[in-house]
């Protein structure tokens, strides 16, 4: 990674090649039942020590200001500290091999016996708590952002528009990112 | 019906669109647009197929945008699967090693600030959607109503691994008291 200079902890620290890497998200992918998260958190910064809390709060945050799965972000960006593009590949590739194989299975098999009394049945109540953990996760959300007019105008339209109207993400998004982009900017201008 | 390699085209071309658009509460919130798409536009699966695609990917380890792979195979198969996963990670991924290339710096600038500021409350209104429209699947009997309630209020109050709610929910399912 010659073009950026390394946090002089890290220089110090061994840098891991692409095979490692792929093996270390590899592990930590398979223990993330229920969120890997706070599984990246134990083992790259309580368990291997690979990085400091204060670099993962940072790069957790660059990797939450990008678009796409945090998780794989922050996998490309940690694969990237240690072994460039290549690092990037194998930390992601790691990241995802295992449960995407997984997954698979679990997928066929619903496909072979979903129709199962039981099966529907024990998935029925799946659901119904899966949809409750997003619900959940959603008003925290809520409850985290400020308390404004304006936050309480963009979260109702965006809900209404892609939940109520059922119109393309696109096109919600092409309409208001700009228009809370505008609001927010002439604020700051003020 | 489409050929499964067709099927897995559009299926990239639209999942690959809209991973660019997964701010803040990540690819969870573009599941309603998922949904929309497979189900109400193309007819390729059942709003109940989606959600238990939704459901058995939230038990399995690994990243959460893994129901996005079952999208695909219950759409298109194999490739269907592919299709959906390679959509969904590589153009972020790409983006990130962009970043990362040009030394963006992150966050701490006041234009950083601004958009994030100006994005969260749309993550938000994308992440209520999402709640909305697994709920409104998941809980068309009282007792899957009732036990989305319950799920909510403890997960509001304790901080436990929701696999563990989730091994609960099946053990309700299977003795039928939803």
């Amino acid at each position: 990674m010659p073009r950026h200079a390394p946090p002089p902890d890290l220089a110090a620290a061994e840098k891991l090649n692409p095979s490692q890497l792929f093996l270390l998200f590899s592990q930590m992918t398979l223990l993330g039942f229920g969120g890997v998260l706070p599984w990246a958190y134990r083992i790259l910064v309580e368990r291997r020590r690979i990085l400091s809390k204060d670099e993962f709060r940072e790069l957790l945050a660059f990797a939450q200001i990008l678009p796409g799965p945090t998780i794989c972000n922050l996998s490309v960006i940690i694969g990237h500290r240690h072994a460039g593009i290549a690092g990037s590949i194998a930390a992601l590739a790691g990241m995802i091999a295992a449960p995407f194989a997984l997954v698979i299975g679990f997928g066929l098999a619903y496909r072979r016996y979903g129709d199962l009394q039981s099966v529907r049945h024990a998935l029925a109540g799946m659901s119904a708590v899966a949809a409750g953990l997003i619900v959940a996760m959603a008003l925290k959300m809520a409850r985290d952002l400020p308390r404004r007019l304006k936050n309480a105008l963009l979260v109702a339209l965006a809900f209404a528009g892609i939940a109520l109207l059922r119109w393309p993400l696109l096109m919600v998004l092409g309409v208001l990112a700009p228009a809370a982009l505008a609001v927010f900017w002439t604020e700051t201008q003020r | 019906m489409s050929s499964h390699a067709a099927i897995a085209w559009t299926l990239f071309s639209h999942f690959a669109m809209i991973s660019m658009m997964a701010i803040g509460g990540g690819v969870i919130t573009l599941a309603p647009d998922m949904q929309r798409f497979v189900v109400d536009v193309h007819h390729w699966m059942s709003d109940e197929s989606f959600v238990a695609a939704f459901t058995i990917a939230q038990a399995s380890p690994g990243p959460n945008f893994l129901f996005a792979t079952l999208v695909g195979l219950q759409a298109a198969g194999w490739i269907g699967a592919l299709a959906a996963t390679v959509a969904i990670v590589v153009p972020p991924a790409a983006l990130t090693i962009v970043a990362l290339r040009a030394s963006v710096k992150h966050g701490g600038s006041a234009l950083g600030r601004t958009v994030k500021a100006a994005l969260s409350p749309l993550s938000v209104g994308m992440m209520l959607a999402t709640a909305w429209s697994l709920a409104r699947v998941a809980d068309d009997s009282r007792g899957g109503a009732l036990l989305t309630a319950l799920t909510v209020a403890v997960v509001m109050s304790r901080n436990l691994n929701p696999v563990w709610l989730i091994g609960v929910g099946a053990l309700v399912g299977v003795l039928g008291w939803i």
